[in-house]
């Protein structure tokens, strides 16, 4: 119980900080709504930049427009959710010019952890709906055998995918230490590494295997838990099994995350910024 | 007519050299524009050999000169819907901008190309010879694409500058035109066919992307250049950019007008 | 007792990229001051002289390249967060408020940040409240604050978990005179009610003379003057101003030893003289000009901190 009542204590910055944030975003109506119809836009946009590819061809790197339909969807989901929560973190560079990070520096928290809960992106809500609407479409169009295991793959996919991207936005910020004025470096593989997630990565090369498949592990996201789910055979070098490898490749995704941060926070103590 | 001519000339050129500081933002650029165009060869280059070789006239050659072509246009085709018009609309500024004897649309949009321009040399060459050099990519060799191609890019950098002009206006009225420009960026870069070539669309999907903009800012340009349509066709596109030229210029003029007479009613 | 800052041997370098050669540049050099608790410090210099520099090593932002720092006992980066609950940093150019959300809740959250009681929170707030004569705009969001308002509450905000130190770092910079007035009244108040140690950086030397015992120059990094304000002066041998009225018109004193004259309003009704205290005293001189004139009425000018601190600067160089 003691435990319990520490827990609260000091997760209550935290919640004072989001908790003030969702008010604010809540009290412009009318903007918030243009901003929820923006995102879900993108995110509809998004899908059909696949759905067009199937228009000319039946299937690509051996999918069907279904089963893509799935690895989109655990994509999706994973990244909006990591967007909505963690997003904010690769706009670092305005955090330092504004002083905020200064500030973070006077507050008893830890930095990263201040860094992470000094924001949230509700509009992101509708692009989390669009990823969650593309995966149940994709678990219920497909065969899949449905048994516990089939399950906690699902779940394990979920939460790996979210914590590999929240990872990814971590990792960029701790980059953008360095890159202050070159800041879009971080989108290539920030945002390439949520494109090449949408991708059947049976179509990739060697190359963008090593890069995209295991050291920025996207490949484990979506493609591989949903090759391991539809049990179909996986690509060059990644077997389907790999799927439910996906927490091992959160857990390195997130190693490199907070070496990279920590790297960027040491550069900026030594004047750097 | 001269001295006019040698105002947006100078603005012009004052946009090229200030972007001509941002060295690292635009090394930045390049390695994100060459990432993501790395990623659009896979995909694409799939989607061409599950259709047999070639998709609606795209083979692997045309499809990475669109690719690359594209990618490299991506810093000087406004496809983010901001601008520094907007800002000086949203922050009042813009109010400076009237007491000068130049035209307010005119200004922005040069001095917008001019930043434009020079993109295209720390972003637009190297990614195409990336492209080149690791993917390879089939070009016309006979010098009338790259001629008119010169031409039609031009138009198409314009194009988008004018257009985010129009949203920039829009601000006289509006309080906030975030919105608009999230909006924008949501629509520009698919119709455009930045993600993937028109043509590939369905039918009623291009013929709703050629009932816009956007295709003129890109599609029409890496057409022209790769020489993916004949000398006529050609034509018939530039002629079509410059058609959306006029109305969107026209319309943004109009706007500016009824804008300023706003600002002198309600006092910024 | 154990000094709440000290500094000893503390040195900053940086390095800037000047096209592609890399040039060292000292920040800080072989600074070693101490601050015992209650002191309040004033910390003068040069823009570029190394003030924010040092700051931002004493709180934890900046890892020295040498020497060492002690705040309030703790290792500033190593112990940066146990610091920061004793620690209160007012910026004057960048704000801990949130911008979108009225004054009163961003105190809320601070106050939750720094994990004080329902009570300790209620009884501090509304003590700062009155103090900084806050009530009229704790429901008004922070974007829509005067300058002198958003000052004053970010001062609060400062100073809501009762730090033992306070660091302010050009707090009244673009203030109007009787905001200044306002917020100097209340860290002296703070000060004498808590016994709250005080160091500022400052470019008003007003905010010196009114707050603090001690002054530190800096100059290009390194410890100009460590001492009190009137030590400063007589240090630099900075030349003090005897202003006299006299009964009856007189012309210029230009003969008086050991002064200068500096000027005469109303036909040499009220004469202006510099002397340099080293030289001569305010007595020799007064003495001096009785004998010329009879003297009605007489004040003593004390030099003008600014020039106080260039003069030292060109003694420096």
């Amino acid at each position: 119980m003691v435990e319990v009542l520490d827990l609260r204590t000091r997760l209550r910055p935290y919640r004072a900080v989001l908790a003030s944030r969702v008010r604010s975003q809540r009290s412009y109506r009318a903007g918030f709504a243009l901003d929820l119809l923006s995102s879900l836009l993108i995110g509809l946009i998004e899908l059909a930049e696949i759905w067009v590819l199937f228009h000319s061809v039946v299937e690509i790197g051996g999918l069907h427009f279904t089963q893509m339909l799935l690895v989109f969807g655990l994509a999706e989901l994973c990244y909006s959710l990591a967007d909505l929560s963690v997003g904010h973190c690769d706009t670092l560079p305005s955090y330092v010019r504004a002083g905020t990070l200064d500030v973070f520096y006077l507050r008893p928290q830890p930095l990263l952890l201040q860094l992470i809960t000094s924001d949230i992106s509700l509009r992101r809500l509708a692009r989390v709906a669009v990823g969650l609407a593309a995966l149940v479409t994709g678990l219920v169009l497909n065969d899949i055998a449905w048994n516990v295991s089939a399950v906690v793959l699902l779940a394990l996919a979920v939460l790996s995918g979210y914590a590999m991207f929240a990872a990814m936005f971590v990792g960029a910020a701790g980059m953008q230490f360095f890159l202050l004025d070159g800041a879009e470096a971080t989108n290539a593989f920030v945002y390439g590494g949520r494109y090449a997630a949408t991708q059947p990565a049976s179509v990739w090369g060697r190359p963008i295997v090593v890069v995209f498949g295991f050291f920025f592990p996207m490949a484990f996201t979506a493609f591989l838990p949903a090759m391991a789910l539809l049990d179909l055979p996986g690509a060059e070098w990644m077997p389907s099994w790999l799927g439910w490898c996906a927490p091992l490749a959160a857990v390195w995704a997130w190693i490199v995350a907070l070496l990279t941060w920590r790297w960027g926070v040491r550069h900026y103590q030594g004047g750097g910024g | 007519m001269r001295a006019t001519t040698r105002v947006y000339w100078r603005l012009l050129v004052a946009g090229f050299r200030r972007q001509s500081r941002y060295r690292l933002a635009a090394l930045g650029g390049l390695v994100a524009n060459s990432t993501f165009g790395l990623l659009k060869v896979v995909i694409l280059f799939a989607t061409v050999r599950a259709g047999g070789g070639a998709v609606e006239g795209y083979d692997v050659g045309l499809m990475s000169a669109y690719v690359w072509i594209s990618q490299g246009l991506l810093g000087s085709v406004n496809l983010s819907g901001r601008s520094e018009m907007a800002e000086r609309v949203k922050s009042g500024d813009v109010a400076v901008d009237f007491l000068r004897p130049v035209d307010v649309q005119g200004a922005a949009i040069a001095t917008e190309v001019g930043r434009s321009l020079f993109n295209l040399l720390p972003r637009g060459l190297p990614a195409v010879l990336i492209g080149a050099l690791v993917v390879g990519m089939a070009m016309p060799t006979h010098p009338a694409p790259y001629l008119l191609g010169a031409v039609s890019l031009l138009l198409g950098i314009v194009v988008a500058g004018a257009t985010v002009y129009l949203i920039a206006a829009l601000g006289f009225w509006l309080v906030d035109t975030r919105g608009l420009q999230i909006f924008y960026l949501a629509v520009s870069g698919f119709l455009a066919g930045l993600f993937v070539p028109i043509p590939l669309f369905p039918a009623w999907l291009e013929a709703l992307a050629h009932a816009t903009p956007f295709p003129a800012m890109l599609q029409y340009p890496v057409d022209v250049i790769t020489a993916r349509v004949d000398l006529a066709a050609s034509l018939g596109l530039v002629g079509a950019q410059l058609a959306w030229l006029l109305v969107i210029g026209g319309l943004g003029q109009l706007l500016t007008r009824a804008g300023r007479r706003h600002l002198e009613v309600q006092g910024g | 007792m154990e000094p709440i800052i000290q500094m000893t041997g503390l040195g900053r370098d940086f390095h800037v990229r000047e096209r592609l050669r890399r040039r060292k540049v000292v920040a800080v050099d072989d600074l070693t001051v101490g601050v015992e608790p209650g002191e309040a410090v004033g910390y003068i210099g040069a823009n570029g002289a190394g003030k924010s520099t040092t700051i931002k090593m004493l709180t934890g932002i900046l890892v020295p390249t040498r020497g060492e720092v002690r705040t309030c006992g703790l290792h500033p980066v190593r112990e940066r967060r146990r610091l920061a609950r004793q620690v209160g940093v007012v910026f004057g150019q960048r704000s801990q408020l949130w911008w979108d959300l009225p004054v009163q809740e961003s105190f809320r959250i601070l106050a939750a940040v720094h994990a004080l009681t329902g009570e300790a929170e209620r009884a501090r707030t509304g003590e700062l409240v009155e103090q900084l004569e806050m009530a009229d705009f704790l429901t008004t969001p922070v974007r829509q604050l005067s300058l002198g308002q958003r000052m004053r509450a970010e001062v609060a905000a400062a100073l809501l978990h009762s730090p033992r130190l306070v660091i302010l770092d050009e707090p009244t910079i673009g203030l109007d005179v009787l905001s200044k007035q306002r917020l100097r009244e209340f860290l002296v108040a703070e000060r004498r009610l808590h016994g709250t140690t005080l160091l500022l950086t400052t470019h008003d030397m007003g905010d010196v003379e009114r707050l603090c015992d001690r002054v530190l120059v800096i100059d290009r990094g390194r410890l100009a003057y460590d001492g009190d304000l009137p030590g400063l002066s007589r240090t630099v041998g900075a030349e003090r101003v005897l202003v006299v009225d006299l009964s009856e018109p007189v012309p210029d004193l230009l003969d008086v030893p050991g002064t200068r004259h500096l000027a005469s309003e109303g036909h040499g009704l009220r004469q202006r003289l510099a002397f340099d205290a080293e030289a001569t005293t305010a007595a020799r001189v007064l003495a001096d000009v009785s004998r010329r004139a009879e003297v009605r009425d007489l004040a003593v000018e004390e030099p003008d901190i600014e020039d106080v601190v260039r003069r030292i600067y060109a003694a420096r160089r």
